[in-house]
């Protein structure tokens, strides 16, 4: 589920890769980020009404890479890439995972140097030593985690290293905090610069960092995955923000695996494959389905749920859970065999649930009852004994050592069956990790590397693997494919789905609705920390779902 | 400047200003909860024991407490950048008897010399320090923990068996550690004034406030372009300068100087930084409160002692109190970040 | 940056297909296959280099270096330390540091003392003391794992609260009537062997800390939890029990030491053991474990215990200052953690130099147009 659905903007579909000619008519080339559903769907109130001035074509190039090529000892990241930033556009870039996004990102960080090509700033050939040199630049990047200092006042973040002086060089707090506010006022948003960054959410944390970059006279922003964490609201927020900066004549390099809010936002796209560049262009008359062909060099085929027959027994059941200030009264049960998703809005408290359910966090009221015996609250252990399995949200900092090899990935949660009068049985894992990750088709060199040379695909199906080896009867996935890209995605969709035929009862919780509505048997839809909705696969579509995961009223404003 | 394109999205909310004060309300909190817990204390012990506030045991703790003062305020600005100096203990030995024999060996030398001496002694060990954590990159724990080896042992080779003994002092160096100036030693006014200044540093000077910044998050200091090195390397150099420093007082103090002055100084003064609300991750904390902490630890020392309680005491009341203030200090801070996560996500979604 | 490079170098025999996906090798722990088993390796290899080393030099310096005797009161000095050395190293493999086994000795050898004085059974003081060392090493676990304290800062506070109850219990008093029985550990050795008692119990230990430590479940998850307590946590791994767990038995260990220590020098005092916790860390620090938790290895600990005990004998018998052998065990440690990092320091002087020759920071590019309104 994308944020900002609520205004039913989305193409259906946009990132399923429907087949061209699917989609509804392409925006007009005058409007900057205008999908065609309009036309269809009821007259949506919003940032339509104030949207910023179409993309002019004669803006000055103010950032331009030309044929650029980065290797990293015998991996070429990228080969030939091209990117070109006119002033007061949002551009996107897409591509796949591994497709060399990345890569760039950091040439235009002043991080790596590119091997070969030019790099242009308001058509001057120029260098980038470092990020120092970047910012000099005037390039500025936001990245998917904030790196703010906790302990310090949003304004010190903003101004580190260059606060202004008063006489002496002494720190002049009081215009810093002036500065910040106006800084703020400039962005539309109200943040106080006074306070420490510590507890600001994620969406105000990227605020502080954009207001950062202001500061710094940033003509080119780039924004790397900048909406993944945050809810519709925050999303709405910081399109508003971009609209401000492109009217302020910045250039906003916007990188996204969400191809509904690329057409939202954007009016450029620029895509990669493989570490080349393989088009830019406006996107009026682009659909959703060229882009992903363009990513991906291949026609998704239109995948159906296979056929899986009813459900069996419930094997999971939570009654009446609730946790303070996070989430109320949630019930629900999961049957052997289905797949049910917990749909719903970034903080609505699905992860939390799905948390306390696991046991790693504990709840204030409610029972949770799996394989026939209630659980014990607060111990994974209990969890795990009653067969749940948990792929968490964060695949790095939750679900992976990554100091160990995927071999002692695999097998850290089973080591206990792997063991012979108490020691580990060093055949027995081998082959259990072997089994599992060729199962899995997991892409490595040897069992033994440390996992952290693995693509982010093949470290979620590591992770994954984790979990089946213990021959879970219920599977609780948070995110099951955020940041991986989209061959990758299919294998583990088609993975859940045969789980499910398998008879493993499947709670998954997504933000991608297109996901929830492939797999999903049942979505259950949160809103703030209450269970809001319940549809079945036949009567849910991404509007119905939305709705419930705003809330009704919004729905009925339309 | 272009007109905003839509207001700010929080109709109706708080004045902003109420996190930033209640953030700065528990900060202030820290400074004034250790001040209110010494004070007590010292009332306490008065109103059993008068002779607690007399003026030559006023003298004698505040004079104690300066040195302790002295080296806690450089250790803050090490701790503050997320490193630690383990050393300081070992320079304040190394530097009490190299200037104690200085002082006892040229007559007539001004003192001005034995201080830059002391001070040149702890500069190089700082220095030291400083250069091997930058460049090569090691754990500063490691890093002092084997100068605190090193240099113990070098003084101990120096030393060998010999010591320093007052009588070969000329006067001045002695009596300098007890001149006072309206009943108040001349030496902790100096430390108190070079402390505010210290203080006065890492607020309003750009270098002091990467210092907190370089603690706080080492990551985003770098990409700030903070030169995280120098900074880090001045913090060390510093803290060993103020330990040479101290040593000359110490030496000054005590008179008698030999292979074991200092000896476990550095556990105390980083128990004094903690309890000075110092945070041992970085980031956070001010020299003020960490000289406090180390005046209340000699003070409950002191207290201890005119009350008639066993010396004995001394040392598990210490640790005692410094486990408490970390535990407080860990509670405080959970209930502020949950606080401060409630107000923010009422008024973000 | 420099970690992007490191981390990639090491990629050069992967095909792309691997690397598609996230940006090359952007984990901390990334190495090339090849570099990633010989690291484990390495550091073992070059300290047992550095035993024989340590062994060539002190035969050369003393006839008696090599000889039965002398290898006994090696033992018998480094014995206590080599004890509380196996439970450290595992407490900071796991993430944590425990700074309070010196104060635990401490506070069992005034246990011991006191309720020797008092005519205590023998039996019984063992089984208090043990207990109380568990209680110890149980506050730490605690502080810890329930209330969420880094570990510097709470066992910086049990160091000065446990030795403040050892002076509590014992003041300034002195016990030194312990039976022969006991003060034997001190003098005699293991029957049919040369080993003194605390050797022999070190032996044991180390075998018995080595098999839970890498092939035990539980040692695994020590590991698991030093390099990323939230993931061990995701797996289901019991990380504060297990925390727990491993700062009790570091309290038991330093209380067993505690008792060796006393019976040795025959005297209960309430400063037995001062300092020796900064011995403990240097030790497990010189075995090649990371302060940063998750690598390490018991093997490592066996001949960093060999090195120290080794290089402390040799001096001594070279008469050099007792006292000042902490130049040499310092030294020791710097050297240990910069041979590895001796490339990385030899770029960085270049860097500095060259950025001091600068001068001035490179000319940032040419600065874009600002859009008036």
């Amino acid at each position: 589920m994308g944020p900002g659905e609520e205004d039913g903007r989305r193409s259906p579909g946009a990132d399923n890769g429907e087949p061209a000619g699917d989609s509804p008519e392409a925006p007009a080339p005058d409007s900057p980020a205008a999908p065609g559903p309009e036309a269809d769907s009821p007259a949506a109130p919003g940032p339509e009404a104030d949207s910023p001035a179409a993309l002019d074509p004669d803006a000055p190039v103010v950032l331009s890479l030309e044929r650029v090529s980065k290797s990293f000892g015998a991996v070429r990241a990228v080969i030939d890439g091209s990117i070109e930033l006119r002033a007061g556009e949002a551009h996107a870039l897409l591509g796949e995972n591994g497709a060399g996004k990345s890569t760039m990102v950091k040439i235009l960080a002043g991080v790596h140097q590119p091997d070969s090509g030019t790099l242009l700033v308001n058509g001057q050939p120029a260098e980038l030593h470092g990020p120092a040199g970047a910012i000099g630049a005037g390039i500025a990047i936001i990245y998917q985690e904030p790196t703010l200092f906790p302990d310090l006042s949003v304004a010190e973040n903003i101004f580190m290293g260059r606060q202004p002086l008063r006489r002496g060089r002494r720190i002049d707090g009081r215009e810093m905090t002036a500065e910040a506010d106006a800084l703020f006022t400039r962005l539309g948003v109200r943040i106080d610069p006074g306070r420490i960054a510590r507890g600001l959410s994620i969406a105000d944390q990227q605020l502080v960092e954009i207001a950062k970059a202001l500061s710094l006279n940033a003509r080119v922003i780039v924004m790397d995955e900048p909406t993944a964490a945050l809810s519709a609201v925050e999303v709405a927020r910081l399109f508003d923000v971009i609209s401000a900066l492109r009217a302020d004549g910045a250039a906003v390099l916007f990188i996204s695996h969400r191809l509904e809010e690329v057409f939202e936002i954007c009016q450029r796209v620029t895509v990669m494959r493989d570490g080349r560049h393989v088009l830019t262009s406006p996107l009026a008359g682009l659909s959703a389905g060229d882009l992903v062909r363009a990513m991906v060099g291949r026609d998704m085929p239109e995948r159906v749920p296979g056929e899986r027959g009813a459900p069996g027994q419930v094997q999971l059941t939570v009654q009446r859970l609730t946790r303070e200030g996070v989430f109320t009264d949630v019930s629900f049960e999961v049957r052997a065999g289905e797949i049910v998703a917990l749909a719903g809005l970034v903080g609505a408290g699905r992860s939390e649930v799905a948390r306390a359910i696991f046991g790693i966090d504990r709840y204030d009221a409610g029972t949770v009852t799996a394989g026939g015996r209630q659980l014990k609250k607060g111990s994974p252990t209990a969890a795990m004994a009653a067969g749940i399995g948990f792929v968490p949200e964060d695949r790095r900092q939750q679900g992976l050592v990554m100091e160990m090899s995927v071999q002692q990935n695999v097998a850290l949660a089973s080591l206990a069956t792997l063991r012979k009068a108490g020691i580990i049985r060093a055949s027995a894992e081998k082959s259990f990790a072997s089994d599992w990750a060729v199962r899995l088709s997991v892409k490595y060199g040897r069992l033994t590397d440390p996992v952290s040379m693995l693509s982010g695909g093949n470290q979620q199906k590591v992770v994954l693997a984790k979990w089946l080896g213990r021959r879970p009867s219920i599977l609780i996935v948070d995110e099951p494919t955020r940041g991986i890209d989209v061959g990758t995605k299919a294998d583990v969709h088609q993975l859940l789905d045969s789980l499910a035929g398998e008879g493993i009862a499947v709670l998954m919780i997504s933000s991608e609705l297109p996901e929830v509505l492939r797999l999903a048997d049942r979505i259950l839809v949160m809103r703030e920390g209450r269970l809001a909705a319940e549809f079945a696969q036949a009567e849910a579509s991404e509007e119905t779902i939305m709705a419930a995961a705003t809330g009704q009223l919004e729905a009925q404003a339309r | 400047m272009t007109a905003t394109l839509a207001p700010p999205r929080e109709p109706g909310s708080p004045a902003p200003a109420s996190s930033r004060r209640l953030a700065e309300r528990v900060f202030r909190v820290r400074e004034f909860g250790i001040i209110a817990v010494l004070v007590v204390f010292v009332a306490v012990t008065a109103a059993i024991q008068p002779r607690f506030l007399s003026s030559t045991n006023i003298q004698f703790i505040l004079v104690d407490a300066t040195i302790f003062a002295l080296l806690a305020l450089g250790e803050t600005i090490v701790v503050i950048t997320r490193n630690v100096d383990l050393s300081v203990g070992s320079v304040l030995g190394l530097s009490a008897f190299l200037t104690a024999r200085l002082a006892s060996s040229t007559h007539g030398l001004p003192l001005v010399l034995v201080f830059l001496a002391g001070l040149g002694i702890g500069l190089l060990c700082g220095i030291a320090n400083g250069l091997m954590v930058t460049l090569g990159r090691v754990p500063s724990l490691v890093v002092t923990l084997a100068t605190l080896y090193i240099i113990r042992g070098a003084d101990v080779l120096i030393v060998g068996g010999s010591q320093v003994v007052p009588s070969s002092y000329y006067p001045s160096f002695l009596t300098m550690s007890k001149a006072t100036v309206g009943g108040i030693p001349d030496l902790a006014i100096v430390v108190a004034v070079v402390i505010a200044g210290g203080a006065y540093w890492l607020r309003t000077y750009r270098s002091g406030r990467e210092l907190y910044a370089i603690g706080s998050n080492p990551d985003a200091a770098r990409l700030a372009g903070i030169p995280m090195g120098r900074r880090v390397f001045t913090a060390f150099a510093l803290s060993g300068a103020i330990a040479g420093v101290a040593g000359v007082l110490w030496a000054s103090r005590y008179g008698t100087v030999d292979s074991t002055a200092g000896t476990g100084y550095e556990l105390q003064v980083i128990a004094a930084v903690v309890v000075g609300g110092v945070a041992i991750f970085g980031g956070s904390g001010s020299v003020v409160g960490a000289a406090i902490g180390a005046l209340l630890l000699q003070t409950i020392n002191s207290a201890l002692y005119v009350l008639g309680v066993s010396p004995n005491w001394d040392q598990a009341i210490a640790g005692f109190l410094l486990i408490v203030a970390i535990v407080l200090d860990r509670i405080i801070s959970l209930r502020l970040t949950a606080s401060l996560r409630r107000r923010s996500a009422r008024r973000g979604s | 940056m420099d970690r992007d490079l490191q981390a990639t170098s090491g990629n050069a025999f992967m095909t792309p297909e691997h690397v598609r996906g996230d940006e090359p090798g952007s984990g901390r722990g990334a190495g090339g296959w090849a570099g990633r088993l010989r690291p484990a390796m390495r550091w073992e290899s070059g300290l047992a280099l550095v035993v024989v080393a340590i062994a060539i030099f002190g035969s050369a310096v003393s006839p008696q270096f090599l000889t039965a005797n002398n290898f006994f009161n090696l033992g018998l000095n480094t014995g206590e330390v080599a004890i509380m050395a196996l439970p450290m190293a595992l407490i900071i493999i796991s993430g944590e540091i425990d700074l309070s086994v010196e104060s635990t000795l401490g506070m069992s050898s005034a246990l011991l003392g006191v309720l020797w004085a008092d005519h205590w059974p023998m039996l019984a003081i063992f089984v208090v003391v043990l207990v109380v060392g568990a209680l110890a090493g149980a506050l730490n676990g605690l502080l810890i794992t329930r209330v969420g304290l880094p570990s510097l800062a709470v066992t910086i506070g049990t160091l000065a609260l446990y030795r403040g109850i050892a002076l509590i219990l014992l003041g300034p008093r002195t016990v030194s009537n312990f039976p022969a029985t006991y003060t034997n550990v001190g003098l005699t050795a293991i029957p049919h062997t040369d080993l003194p008692y605390s050797a022999g119990i070190f032996i044991v230990l180390a075998v018995i800390f080595g098999v839970v430590l890498h092939a035990t479940p539980f040692g695994r998850s020590i590991y698991a939890m030093g390099d990323n307590a939230e993931a061990a946590l995701f797996a289901g791994l019991r990380v504060k029990r297990a925390k727990t767990t491993l700062f009790i038995v570091s309290g038991m260990a330093s209380a067993l030491a505690g008792v060796l220590f006393t019976f040795r020098l025959n005297t209960a005092v309430q400063n037995n053991g001062v300092g020796l916790s900064l011995d403990v860390v240097a030790i497990v620090l010189l075995a090649g474990v990371s302060i940063f938790g998750g690598k390490g290895s018991i093997i490592g600990v066996v001949l960093a215990v060999l090195a120290f005990a080794g290089l402390q004998n040799a001096l001594l018998l070279t008469n050099f200052n007792q006292e000042a052998t902490g130049v040499v065990t310092g030294a020791l440690l710097l050297v240990s953690v910069f041979v590895p990092n001796i490339a990385m320091l030899v770029r960085s002087i270049r860097r500095a130099a060259t950025r001091a020759a600068r001068r001035m920071p490179p000319e940032p590019a040419l600065s874009m147009p600002r859009k008036d309104t």
